[in-house]
């Protein structure tokens, strides 16, 4: 009821808002708090610029959620799916993935795969971020290289990678025997494929980790630098006392996102080996494909329902996040 | 502060409900007035996405919605893409009114209630050969018809072979191709390669040699089953065959033969105008069974359905579309264009005519099987699932061919 009988009123004051078009030049400070103190035209403004936001949210980011969280909790069949009477299962698809031999495996390849990818492309990152802030000759120009596998789509460089990674007519196992070491079966190994899509994603990463390391880096105060150099205090112990306690708020956000868009990396795994041989490489996302669109008779509730268990992974962590921000803040 | 924020937040809850629930109305009410403004107009999804507007394909499917007096909305999909966007479809009730797909995607539709059956849209199946046919049926009902056929066999390189001292004539059977791919080993040349990758491709890849050894997909432990695996698993150990097989899309195994280094490469009707363009010249040999003989390899090549409508009087005019499209004349143009074997005998003889190299591919598709036949239907994608897997397990290495195929029969249980 309220809402609706707010909607009569806008036209009356829309006038009263005009007049501080012109005036605003020299006004603007003492109009905000004035136009806040009336509730009705602020709120019915609010209300107004809060709908598209609010519609776009609920239209792709809420509703594509709950049928997702729907179809994991049901018993969707090719045939129920079309008909749309799909039987109530409760957490019957989680128990089905969790019993499935799939889960252990792809659950250890998720956590490696992660956890070492987000190892080194920080500390990859972070390397090149303190090389470069030297701002010696030419580090723009070669800053700017580092960036381009952020800046090719994916499948390129993930085709480009397979092809490098052949086994018969691969770059690298070509180089590998010029130095005499045998060739490797980066790909096709059910023991090497999951370092060599480690190796890939490391390699897409380090940029993203550059660049927000590095614009971290400027923020801090070169006067602290000069204070401990006159202090006597060598590379190494600035960045440890400086530069790596500075660092961390940005650093946590760097490992966040990174840890978001690592968890949920799909393309490079499925372009490279499509999860295996034999599952050696398989980990949430491509399980979840796998299950939902890899096969000719989809399995769309089990594949939901690991897509769900990734999303609960990176809230998870998000939340974590969160509050340990709160903590650094409070204390 | 809190209560108004909460206000706020119930209003802008409520305000957005009440706009979805407008625009799903109105969108619904939208989209039936637009079927039945344009009735005359027929939609036909396709998975031939080469073919752009003004090929002779969407000229064929123009002429044929002239002749039945309706207006064609033409959409190719890419094949991956196509059972999902059907399903979908369906959901929503949007079905294209005529559906051309994949064939082991058939049985998959049908169990979902998408197609029509043949009994209801009134297509005329009789002249189609029965082997192909077979993919379309289950539960013994009969849900399209194939506008092309399409299978593997052996390409061969005949330069190589002839430079290792191999006789083609004397492969007949596993242990002679196996002898012949000695030979071209020690020659410096490269063996065979094929497909055999996680997907879909390399269980179709994988099963002339499973049916050659004589093994059904009901058991994929049989002692046959076993023997094919292991002659693919040799190949690998003794370096006839690369290693990359592992991971080639039979397009990427394709490049590899078209390289000029391989004697064989195991491929399908579909790369014939590439083998003219390879720059070598090359022979087609039907996959051999384990003993001799042609092995049954499995039938490719699309379908013509009629998706469920609402609306049944709309089938009247999709079958004369249908129909038109696989006409004597159009299948041969269209089977000629897309490098396929006809479905019927009429039209088989009549491209051997045109064209004598095609004669072991036509004998090949005759001795083919449908990969979802016999009904297995929507139990195939389950068993080929775990065939591929078991496959990738045993040439990675990660098990034994019997202990690979011992756990995928286990996994369709």
């Amino acid at each position: 009821m309220g809402p609706m009988k707010l909607t009569a009123h806008p036209p009356d004051h829309r006038p009263v808002r005009t007049p501080t078009g012109p005036a605003g030049a020299f006004a603007p400070p003492p109009a905000r708090p004035g136009t806040r103190r009336r509730p009705t035209s602020q709120q019915w403004a609010a209300w107004a610029f809060l709908t598209p936001v609010t519609l776009y949210l609920v239209l792709f980011y809420a509703y594509p959620l709950y049928r997702n969280l729907d179809l994991s909790l049901r018993d969707y069949t090719v045939r129920s799916f079309v008909q749309g009477n799909a039987p109530f299962t409760g957490l019957e698809n989680y128990g089905k993935v969790l019993d499935d031999p799939t889960f252990a495996p792809a659950l250890l390849h998720t956590v490696v795969f992660t956890a070492v990818c987000l190892v080194f492309q920080y500390a990859i990152g972070l390397a090149l971020a303190v090389f470069f802030h030297q701002n010696f000759r030419l580090s723009a120009t070669l800053r700017a290289l580092f960036l381009v596998p952020w800046l090719l789509p994916l499948i390129v460089s993930a085709s480009t990678w397979s092809w490098m990674l052949n086994s018969d007519s691969g770059i690298v196992n070509a180089l590998l025997s010029t130095v005499g070491i045998d060739p490797v079966n980066w790909l096709t190994s059910p023991s090497w494929s999951l370092t060599s899509v480690i190796i890939a994603n490391i390699w897409i990463g380090v940029p993203f980790n550059l660049v927000v390391l590095h614009s971290g880096l400027q923020s801090i105060p070169a006067g602290l630098y000069e204070a401990a150099a006159l202090d006597g205090a060598n590379a190494w112990q600035r960045f440890w006392r400086i530069t790596f306690p500075l660092l961390r708020p940005v650093s946590a956000i760097t490992l966040l996102l990174g840890l978001v868009y690592t968890l949920k990396v799909f393309d490079i795994i499925w372009i490279m080996t499509k999860g295996g041989p034999a599952d050696s490489s398989t980990t949430f996302a491509t399980w979840s494909y796998q299950l939902g669109f890899g096969n000719l008779l989809p399995a769309f509730g089990p594949g939901a329902a690991v897509g769900n268990l990734l999303v609960v992974a990176a809230l998870v962590f998000g939340l974590l996040y969160i509050r340990v921000q709160r903590k650094q803040a409070l204390s | 502060m809190h209560s108004s924020s909460r206000r706020l937040l119930t209003a802008v809850a409520l305000s957005t409900v009440v706009a979805v629930v407008g625009t799903a109305c109105s969108s619904g009410a939208g989209s039936t007035d637009a079927k039945d403004a344009d009735s005359g107009t027929y939609t036909i999804w396709d998975p031939y996405p080469q073919f752009a507007k003004g090929s002779a394909w969407t000229k064929l499917l123009d002429k044929c919605g002239t002749q039945a007096g309706v207006k064609i909305q033409r959409t190719g999909y890419d094949t991956s893409d196509l059972a999902n966007k059907t399903l979908l479809a369906a959901q929503q009730g949007n079905s294209p009114d005529v559906l051309i797909v994949d064939n082991p995607v058939v049985s998959t539709l049908a169990e979902a209630g998408v197609l029509t059956t043949t009994d209801e849209n009134k297509l005329d199946t009789s002249k189609v050969d029965p082997n192909l046919l077979a993919a379309g049926q289950s539960g013994g009902k009969t849900y399209g018809t194939p506008i092309g056929a399409n299978t593997l066999a052996l390409y061969y390189n005949k330069k190589v072979l002839k430079e290792a001292g191999v006789d083609i004539a004397s492969v007949k059977d596993w242990t002679s191709l196996t002898a012949a791919l000695a030979k071209v080993e020690k020659a410096g040349k490269k063996g065979i390669t094929f497909s055999a990758i996680g997907t879909e491709e390399g269980s179709f890849q994988f099963l002339p040699w499973f049916w050659g050894a004589g093994a059904e997909l009901t058991g994929l432990d049989s002692a046959p089953a076993v023997s094919a695996l292991s002659l693919w698993k040799d190949w690998l150990k003794q370096g006839y065959a690369p290693n990359s097989v592992i991971n080639n899309t039979q397009t990427t195994s394709w490049q590899e033969f078209a390289g000029g280094d391989y004697a064989f490469a195991e491929n399908g009707t579909w790369q014939l105008a590439n083998a003219e363009k390879a720059g070598f010249e090359y022979g087609v040999l039907p996959i051999p069974g384990s003993d001799g003989g042609h092995a049954a390899a499995p039938t490719g090549g699309e379908f013509v359905t009629l998706p469920v409508q609402e609306d049944t009087g709309r089938y009247t005019t999709s079958q004369k579309l249908a129909t038109c499209l696989t006409s004597t004349q159009n299948l041969y143009d269209t089977d000629t264009t897309l490098s396929y074997v006809a479905p019927t005998g009429e039209v088989q003889d009549k491209q051997v005519a045109a064209n004598p190299a095609l004669k072991p591919w036509v004998d090949a598709v005759k001795s083919a099987k449908g990969r979802t036949s016999g009904d297995l239907g929507t139990k195939y994608p389950k068993i080929s699932e775990q065939l591929w897997k078991a496959v990738q397990s045993a040439l990675s290495g990660a098990k034994s061919p019997k202990d690979a195929l011992t756990s995928a029969q286990a996994a369709v249980k």
